[in-house]
This record gives C-alpha cells, structure tokens and sequence, in this order.
C-alpha cells in the first residue's frame, strides 16, 4: 500500500446518511476477478440522477468524500472498499461509519475519518469551491479559510497507514515466528505438515 | 503439572497459536486452504502487485464450484465446452492461470475429484481431525464434521493466508449443543440442524464456535455431522465442530492426502486426545431433545423460520419480539403464504437435491430410497440432482441411483453449487417454490423471487413425489 501521510486536494461534497454497500458498489458488480474497475460501477444508481456530484467535473479525481451518518452499512462485501480506491478516494470523513467497511477501509489504505455532523456540513459547504487537506500525522482536516478539526484514529490503524503497512506486511514481518512453527509442527504432527504433494 | 480442563476448540485453539499479542490477538497457523473461483482472484491478483508468493502451496489446494454450470463439461469428443456466462469463464480461467501460477494444486472442472470445496476437502482426507482449515467460503464450517476448526474468510483474508500461512484472530468463546435421545425414523441430521437453528436463532451462536455434543451425535455417521457442521454459521457461528472418533478415523484412514504407516498411527494417537476435558466449561450451553425433533421444513426467508412437517405457517402476531413479527410479515409475503395453512397443503413447482449440505453418497442415497418406483409429480416443472463431487457421482451410479433419480424425472447432473446460490445457471423461476436440501432460504437465494423450502434429501424427495411439501414417514417403506 502507498504510505498515507497528507491528503490534500478535492472532496466530493456527497453528504448522504446511512449509505449502504449496495449503494457503493451494486450486486451484479461482484462477478468481477480483479480490485480495479470496479469505480465505473461506484454509485451506480446515484450517478444514474443528473447533476450528481461524482459525475461532475468539478470532483473529477477528487482524493476524498465526505458523507453523512453509518456510511458503508449493509453486506462485508470488500468490493465497496475496492470501488471507492477505483475512484481514487483516499478518505472519507463522516459522522460514523459501520464497522465493517472502515476495517475493509483500512485493509485497503483508505482513511476513514469521523467528525461531528456540525463540521461535516462546513466542510460540505466548502468543498464546492475549495480543496479540503487531511494531515494524518497531526490528525487534521484543515480547509483554506482557518477550519482546523481535530480527529481520532487508533493507533496501531494510524502507523499502518504511514507506512503504507498492510496487515499482511505486518504479518510477513514475523516470519521467524511463523518459521519456528511450522518447524514444531513438522516435529510433533508432521501429518499436518504435509498436503497436496501427497497425490489426489 | 495438571492443566486446567478445556474444550475441544482450546485444545486446538492452544496448538495452532503462533504468537499472542498485547492486545489479545494470537497469530494463528492455517494448516489447510482451499480455494474457489469466486473470492480468490482479487486476493491472487494483490498478491501479484505486491511481489508476493504464497508461503505453503502444499497446504492449499484448488477447485472450481460456484459458477460452473452442471451440465456436461466435455463434448462427444472429450473436448472442453466453455462456460457460456463470460464473467463465470473469466473467474474459472483467473483460477485455473492463478493456482499453477503460484504452485498450488488444481483440481480441473472435468477431473473426476472435481466437486463441491466442502465435499472435496473431506473425501480427499485432505481436511484432518484437529486442523485449521479455512476457504474464502462461509459454508466452510463444514468440516467441524471431522474433527477439524474450519471457518469462512473474506478475500483480505484469503489473502493473508496465501500469503502468510497465518490469520490474526481473536479466540472465541464456547458454545455447547448437547442433544439426548434418539432421533425417530424419517428425521435426519438435517432436521436436527433446522430444528437447532429454529431453537437459537439465526443470532444463537454468534460469536461462538459450537461444539455437538452428546449421544445423537457420537452415533451420527461422518456425512451427516458434516451436514450439522455446515449450518453452524446460519446460527450465527463462525464454527462448529463433533470430536472425532473411531467413526471418523475409519472414514478418513486410506484416503488420498490422509496419513499413513506409522503418521498414521501418531495421528490417531493425537485425535483421541481431541475431545472437551471432564470439567470443562462452556460459555453457553443449550440442550435439546431429539425425541421432540420432527422431518422439518422452512416457512419463511431465514433459516431459523422453520416448523415441523406437521405444522402449519406461523402468525407473524404469533411472535414476542416486534421485529420478528415485522420480519415474519415480510418472509409471508415474499413467500406468498398465508398464517394457519397447513405447509403439507404447499405445491412445489422445483426440487434441488445437492449443495455442500446435503450432496453426498448417503444423501443421495436417501432420497433414492424414497424415489424408488415413484415418478415426480406432473406438477414438478424442475428437479435436479446434483452430486458433490465426481467421485460421488461414480459411486452413486455404481449403485444405479442415478437411474432411479432419471426414471423418476429428474435430471442427474455434474458436481457443483448449483442451485444452492444463484451463481451459475440453476436458478428458480420468480414466485415458484423449491424443495432444496440446501443451506440459505434468503430473499433472492436460488434466484431473483424464488421462494425456498430448506429440508432433508428424503423430504425433497417426498415432496418431488407427491408435488408438496409432505411427511416423508408416509412414504417410507
């Protein structure tokens, strides 16, 4: 993953509450046997409405989103997750997300952010016009004229994303561990220690 | 030194842990990956952006299921005919370039091994008593049949373990159903597992992984545990798991991937120590009477809407809680039932025998036994069969069921999900009810508007006889 330190530019003034996974990414996209591609089906049935803002040319390539209240609820599907990268988003800020969809978030580099309903609609106002800039390090969401809005992150999520560690780069980091059991299993259930190469 | 008494699952649970972390999540190693068309290709095609390899070929192994049609594979002269869907073909040809790619074992659509992950897994000996098994599959519970902890895992996670041979987790807590008595005649495993489900709900075992306990389930064959197994995670558990016996090392000692020779007799001396200690407790314990255990079938569009044979559709005003009465409401309409009708008064327009459920030789071999010199009813528009591997396939026409099944009017077709999901292409029509011995009776399930009836082979069987839901005891011989 590529590490995440300022994300500054864009954002897609969405604002919607309660946005589902199917709203993100609808059922007949699933099908699909690679991560990319999946943004031409992104809001498929939003973007079916004219005037809506992620076919407007203003937030062409915009690097954020923000939305309203329990974004991302519905299904585990990862695809929403995979859709909203496809875009080229980076972040979200919202009141709240489901759980689900900020740890598939996470998993996929993509920054959630929660901030009170009260700056989510400035931040909704300014974006029309200006770009909004989120410093990760000083966990900011910052715009040209003086907002400055704190946020939390957790800790261990915070330095993955600095360093552009997946879970799995953090996992493969201990592979001297991993070595060492499989080592103990070859001694005490080598039957477990074998598979396929025994022939079907 | 006398080690505190633990369950089946900490037993295992204790032998895979690589490493525990502060926040009390352990490294866990995964002894056995099997993998599938559908929720592995973005998790190949990560791993090939971040140069990454898969740590243990050995210990994953390949096959197609969800998406391939059940019709004949290959043409008259033993040629390969393509998937007409293009989006099915390209996932079965990411999978077929994906698994030699990283050296992982492929089982081909058109080897006779080929079948269904959860029935393949087992009948290879591939899945063990005491191993961790996981599949980008939530139906993966299964294998909890054989003694083993298996569970479904997203396509991050599919991920991990191509890559890392490992997954982070938290442990579980425990949940026990016991079962006492003895199932009557005509009532099988998988009306136990509805009428389990119906008794804890949907949300029962959630966060839990279950173990079956009790004398119903030590005399169970190894197919039929498999079957409870499988439906752990439509009561909310992400496992569930019978302690292997003599039953189970019968069944698995000389199959291909099982140990032998003298691994063979160290296994075994491992499995007979996989059983919950004297003084273990269980974080929750529910038990059950088999005697009250009736044939039994779903109403509704959940799995734990379900009523004995003899029942009728329920009142949604019936229910205590307001949002089951809400729900109830909803599953009648989509279903198109109305409260007080007797369910033997259901008609039947399909019936699917298979999925991993219920797609084994003694599956097939029940609702044979109730097929015998019965034709469907002329009100059966579709009724399939469909075996969960190849080599159940082989063995059930070694015993001519498939003729029984071809004389009766159904179609006698290639391994595969098939109707179970609405994948590929054995769907039900809009508004027409299914007699399935499958898994999931969800909204949409088996195809946009079908309306689902989850039971036993024997019962699908019965009701592909009579064109009704209907007590299979009235057709036992």
């Amino acid at each position: 993953m590529d590490p995440l330190s300022t994300i500054e530019g864009r954002a897609i003034p969405y604002g919607a509450k309660n946005v589902d996974t199917d709203v993100i990414i609808p059922a007949a996209w699933l099908k699909t046997i690679t991560r990319e591609g999946l943004g031409k089906g992104a809001f498929e049935t939003v973007r079916a409405q004219p005037g809506n803002v992620f076919d407007d040319p203003e937030f062409a390539g915009a690097p954020i989103l923000v939305a309203g209240d329990n974004f991302g609820c519905g299904s585990s599907r990862e695809h929403a997750a995979w859709a909203l990268l496809d875009l080229g988003i980076r972040a979200v800020i919202a009141p709240s997300f489901s759980d689900i969809f900020s740890g598939n978030a996470f998993k996929n580099g993509i920054l959630t952010v929660e901030l009170p309903q009260d700056q989510i609609d400035r931040l909704l106002e300014i974006a029309r016009t200006d770009p909004v800039t989120i410093d990760l390090d000083t966990q900011t969401v910052t715009t040209p004229y003086q907002d400055r809005f704190p946020f939390d992150i957790d800790p261990f999520r915070k330095q993955c994303l600095v360093d552009g560690i997946d879970e799995i780069g953090l996992t493969l980091e201990r592979d001297a561990a991993i070595a060492e059991y499989e080592k103990r299993q070859a001694r005490d259930r080598p039957w477990l220690a074998t598979g396929t190469e025994k022939h079907i | 030194m006398v080690s505190k008494p633990r369950t089946l699952y900490e037993k295992i649970w204790d032998a895979h842990v690589v490493e525990t972390r502060e926040n009390g999540t352990s490294l866990i190693f995964i002894d056995r990956h099997l993998v599938h068309e559908v929720t592995s290709p973005q998790a190949f095609e990560a791993l090939r952006l971040a140069g990454r390899t898969v740590r243990r070929p050995d210990l994953t192994l390949a096959v197609p299921d969800h998406n391939l049609p059940t019709t004949p594979r290959l043409g008259a002269s033993g040629e390969k005919i393509a998937i007409a869907d293009p989006q099915s073909a390209a996932q079965l040809a990411a999978l077929e370039a994906n698994a030699p790619a990283f050296g992982i074992r492929y089982i081909d659509a058109t080897a006779p091994q080929q079948g269904i992950v959860h029935v393949v897994g087992p009948e290879q000996g591939f899945s063990l008593p005491g191993a961790t098994i996981v599949c980008g599959d939530s139906h993966t519970a299964a294998h909890g049949g054989i003694g083993a902890l298996a569970f479904g895992i997203g396509t991050s996670e599919v991920e991990h373990v191509l890559a890392t041979q490992t997954l982070l987790l938290k442990q579980s807590k425990t949940m026990e159903v016991r079962v006492d008595g003895t199932l009557g005649p005509g009532v099988t495993s998988k009306d136990l597992i509805l009428h389990i489900i119906g008794t804890i709900g949907t949300a029962g075992g959630t966060g839990h992984v279950i173990e079956y306990r009790g004398p119903v389930f030590e005399r169970m064959s190894i197919e039929s545990r498999l079957t409870v197994c499988n439906m752990s995670i439509e009561a909310g558990a992400r496992a569930g798991l019978v302690a292997p016996d003599e039953k189970t090392f019968a069944y698995l000692k000389g199959r291909p991937c099982s140990p032998a020779g003298e691994q063979w007799d160290r296994a075994v001396a491992w499995w007979q120590t996989l059983h919950t200690d004297k003084g273990a407790t269980f974080d929750k314990s529910v038990r059950i009477d088999a005697e009250a255990v009736e044939p039994t079938v779903t109403w509704g569009t959940s799995p734990e809407d379900i009523a004995p044979i003899g029942g009728t559709v329920p009142a949604p005003a019936s229910f205590a809680d307001p949002a089951k009465q809400e729900a109830a409401r909803k599953s009648l309409d989509y279903m198109g039932l109305t409260p007080g009708e007797k369910l033997t008064d259901i008609e039947i327009q399909n019936v699917f025998i298979g999925s991993c459920t219920n797609s084994r030789i003694e599956d097939l071999r029940a609702a044979a036994e109730i097929l015998r010199g019965h034709s469907k009813a002329d009100t059966i528009r579709w009724g399939i069969v469909v075996p969960g591997s190849g080599l159940v396939k082989r063995q059930a026409e070694e015993e001519g069921l498939d003729t029984i099944f071809t004389d009766a009017g159904l179609e006698w077709r290639e391994p595969g999900c098939s109707a179970c999901l609405g994948m590929n292409p054995d769907k039900v029509p809009p508004g027409e009810r299914c007699a399935s011995t499958s898994n999931r009776n969800f909204v949409g399930r088996q195809g946009p508007g079908a309306r689902t009836h989850l039971m036993s082979p024997a019962m699908a069987a019965a009701a592909a006889v009579t064109g009704r839901l209907t007590d299979v005891r009235e057709l036992m011989r």
